[in-house]
């Protein structure tokens, strides 16, 4: 049961699966995001949510001996696009991981590697990006006086937090962000959490998460996944108070997964 | 209650005890090695003082022969003298152009006497080594004598040897600056005259060539003829002194390098002169065959050799193992890849020299010269040995350790760190260049450590790619251009070995091989070091990883 694709979708996925070698993990999942909006996906471990995330800005690509049926376009061109360039792509939409990955370098550098990569070496404009992108990421205050210093010298929060600043430097369309706080605080996640309300203003953000309250209090639609397949798609208000499918009903009241 | 010993010793305990013998052993290997080679390098710069032994002569039992000098080993007599032959102690006395032998072995039993004349003076010489004696008079040059016992003897005998110290400073500057230059210019005009050699329209050319040059060979007579002068100056005036055996011998001061009186120095005294010896040996160039004096050239051949070596070998290898482990498809071709190449590091490495030899001097260089130095053939530039072509065969020789440990550095880079920088829209190679590589900077560097220790210890393929016993001039210099890549140089490595196998006194040379060796040794240590250092600054700054 899908929910009509209204016009204005920005990631358009469509009959989409995907293949490990021989191993199917994602099975036809149609699925479309609107822009501004916070997407999250749901599911047990192990269901392709990460695949399927990161089958949006093509990190499938890295794995040796995998392929894709069915598509997936960006306001409305297809990502696969044999004269799309995968890196304009991967300008376009970030991605925070899961494990946070400060590059070995300091805070300033971090952030500036987008831009540096494409040729900016302005001292004056990447001041501003740095500033600008560290209080989008609520880190400014904390960092403003050690931003030569190691990135690898903050706090587990701070470096997810960086990670961030460093997607936003970017300036994408697109934030996809896979079980950022699994491995965070609760005040560090609160953190996080309220950041992602306020990116929600500029940005339009996928996230995958485990945590179920997270999925409530974040998100607008939500995706339920098992097994690689998309079992419900709908608001996130309706998902969790009045699903339509009982196996999501099960997943979210903890019966199992 | 017995408890059977299997209950009581865990069954790994011995296997603990066993391991740590095996480390106990090395490390004792070790430390006996380094510490006879500190003792016995160190030793040589200590000034030991000479006594004088009255030994029994021959077999007659009152005659008495006078020996002068420090013992330097004591040892059981062979057993050629009988089973209990005693022990026999070997002095070193110096004055090897009067005595015949340098040192020389004396029976303990024959001892009579052994005293500490203050008087006893200790000479170091330009030729035939140390000179020990007592001093008669110092003999100037219009014929007149100053004894030793007076007043203005020491004073005047030590500002003639200053003097002569500064005439040889002078003569050195002419002999080998102001000629040498000239003798450069005056080649390249010959050379340039044969290119122009029947040449019809250069006639006015060729006149003014020539004109050039026999002005630059009047200058070369002149600068020639002063040096001449300045080293007749030198044969006066003289010290006159006495051996042990009561021979009387007569020095030129200008062959003084260094004198004092071993057996009047306090102990602080010879402490100073022990650093200034060390000094010295580092930064003199050596004398009599590299027996004598100090091993400078080597030292800095050696130095500008790893250096060149690493230059060569550090970007190769860096660059082959990321192609390896980035870029190349894993496969049966990679793992023969990999085979190769660590097999490369077990080949010995006089086949590496004779690779150097057929492939960089013969072939690369033979066409560098036939190409660009045609007109001093035959006179080889690049086709024969040189600093350049031995630091490419080290490079080849080393290339393998840096490519060893690159890879395993580019491999513990955390995946994160690749994606991170994929994922903000890098190429692969921008992810290499601006993450993977800095990250692994420290894992390079420890291959870059392992390859200069290597190659800075290796002198066998050196041989035969441009080492030499004495090189007239260093691989760098104030002439242009600055870096002589085609130089012949003189290297530690070498030097130990020339010292101790081909010197024509090796019983002379056994304190310089290990103090050589001693250097050859702190030298590589100290590269480390500064290696060591900037892998950990760079550990420091990015706080990454543990490699
Ligand atoms: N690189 C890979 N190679 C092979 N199989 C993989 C790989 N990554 C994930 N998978 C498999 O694909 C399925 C989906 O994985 P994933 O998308 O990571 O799940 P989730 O993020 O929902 O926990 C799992 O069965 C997993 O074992
Ligand atoms: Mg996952």
């Amino acid at each position: 049961m899908q929910p009509e694709i209204s016009n204005g979708t920005l990631i358009d996925i469509q009959e989409f699966d995907f293949f490990y070698g021989p191993k199917q993990a994602l099975f036809g999942i149609s699925l479309g995001v609107l822009p501004k909006e916070v997407t999250a996906l749901i599911g047990p471990s192990g269901c392709g949510k990460s695949t399927l995330l990161r089958s949006v800005n093509r990190m499938n690509d890295l794995i040796d001996e995998s392929h894709h049926e069915g598509n997936i376009s960006i306001d409305g061109k297809s990502i696969f696009d044999p004269l799309l360039e995968v890196m304009s792509l991967r300008k376009r939409v970030g991605m925070v991981f899961q494990k946070s990955n400060p590059f070995p370098k300091s805070v300033y550098e971090n952030v500036v590697f987008g831009l540096r990569i494409n040729g900016e070496n302005n001292k004056g404009r990447l001041d501003e990006v740095v500033e600008t992108s560290l209080k989008a990421a609520a880190l400014w205050s904390e960092v403003k006086d050690r931003l030569n210093d190691s990135a690898l010298g903050l706090s587990g929060g701070q470096m997810q937090r960086l990670c961030i600043a460093r997607a936003i430097a970017n300036q994408p369309e697109i934030l996809l962000m896979d079980e950022p706080c699994s491995a965070l605080d609760p005040v560090a996640t609160a953190k996080i959490e309220s950041l992602i309300q306020e990116l929600k203003k500029n940005y339009t953000i996928v996230i995958v998460t485990h945590n179920m309250q997270q999925a409530a209090r974040v998100s607008d639609k939500t995706a339920f996944l098992y097994m690689g397949k998309l079992i419900e798609f709908d608001e996130t208000e309706k998902i969790f108070t009045n699903p339509s499918q009982q196996q999501t009903e099960d997943y979210i009241t903890g019966r199992f997964g | 209650m017995k408890k059977r010993t299997k209950q009581i010793t865990p069954s790994g305990e011995p296997w603990v005890w066993l391991t740590a013998l095996g480390l106990s052993v090395g490390i004792l290997m070790v430390a006996s090695i380094l510490g006879l080679i500190m003792y016995r390098g160190l030793e040589v710069f200590w000034p030991e003082r000479a006594p004088l032994w009255s030994i029994r002569s021959g077999d007659d039992t009152l005659g008495t022969e006078l020996v002068l000098g420090p013992e330097v080993l004591k040892q059981n007599k062979s057993a050629a003298h009988g089973p209990d032959a005693g022990t026999e102690i070997q002095i070193f006395q110096g004055n090897r152009e009067s005595l015949g032998q340098a040192f020389r072995f004396i029976s303990s039993s024959d001892i009579k006497a052994k005293t500490l004349p203050p008087e006893v003076i200790w000479i170091e010489r330009m030729e035939y080594g140390k000179a020990l004696g007592i001093p008669i008079a110092l003999r100037l040059k219009d014929g007149t004598e100053i004894p030793f016992g007076a007043q203005n003897f020491l004073p005047n005998l030590d500002i003639k040897v200053t003097e002569a110290h500064e005439r040889w400073e002078q003569i050195e500057d002419l002999e080998k600056n102001k000629i040498g230059k000239i003798n450069r210019e005056i080649k390249s005009i010959e050379r340039k005259l044969k290119n122009l050699q029947g040449n019809e329209t250069q006639q006015d050319n060729i006149a003014s060539l020539v004109e050039k040059k026999s002005g630059l060979e009047t200058q070369y007579e002149a600068l020639a003829n002063k040096a001449r002068e300045l080293r007749t100056l030198q044969d006066n005036p003289t010290l006159i002194y006495r051996l042990a055996n009561g021979e009387q011998r007569e020095l030129a001061v200008g062959q003084v390098v260094e004198y004092y009186f071993p057996n009047q120095l306090g102990f602080f005294d010879r402490l100073g002169m022990f650093w200034r010896h060390i000094g010295s040996f580092i930064v003199e160039a050596p004398r009599e065959a590299n027996t004598e004096g100090g091993v400078f050239p080597a030292i800095f051949g050696t130095l500008v050799m790893t250096v060149l070596m690493s230059l060569a070998v550090v970007p190769f290898g860096v660059l082959g193992a990321i192609y390896l482990s980035e870029y190349a498809k894993s496969g049966l071709a990679l793992r023969l890849v990999r085979i190769a190449v660590n097999n490369l590091a077990g080949v010995p490495s006089i086949v590496f020299g004779v690779f150097g030899l057929g492939f960089f001097v013969y072939m690369v260089g033979g066409s560098i010269d036939s190409l660009f130095f045609s007109d001093r053939l035959p006179t080889p530039t690049f086709g024969t040995g040189g600093i350049f072509w031995a630091s490419l065969t080290l490079a080849l020789l080393t290339v393998p350790v840096v490519i060893v440990s690159t890879e395993e550095a580019l491999a513990s880079v955390p995946r994160g760190a690749r994606e991170g920088a994929l994922a903000l829209g890098a190429s692969k190679w921008q992810s290499i260049r601006r993450v993977i590589l800095p990250a692994a900077a420290p894992g390079v560097l420890t291959g870059a450590i392992l390859a200069m220790a290597r190659g800075a210890g290796e002198v066998a393929p050196l041989m035969l790619v441009g080492v030499v016993k004495l090189a007239p001039s260093l691989p760098l210099d104030t002439t242009f251009p600055f870096v002589h890549l085609d130089r012949k140089f003189m290297h530690l490595g070498f030097h130990i070995f020339d010292l101790a196998f081909q010197s024509p006194d090796s019983e002379a040379a056994i304190p310089m091989v290990f103090a050589t060796t001693l250097l050859l040794i702190a030298l590589i240590l100290v590269l480390n070091l500064g290696a060591i250092l900037l892998r950990e600054r760079l550990r420091k700054k990015y706080a990454t990883g543990n490699f």
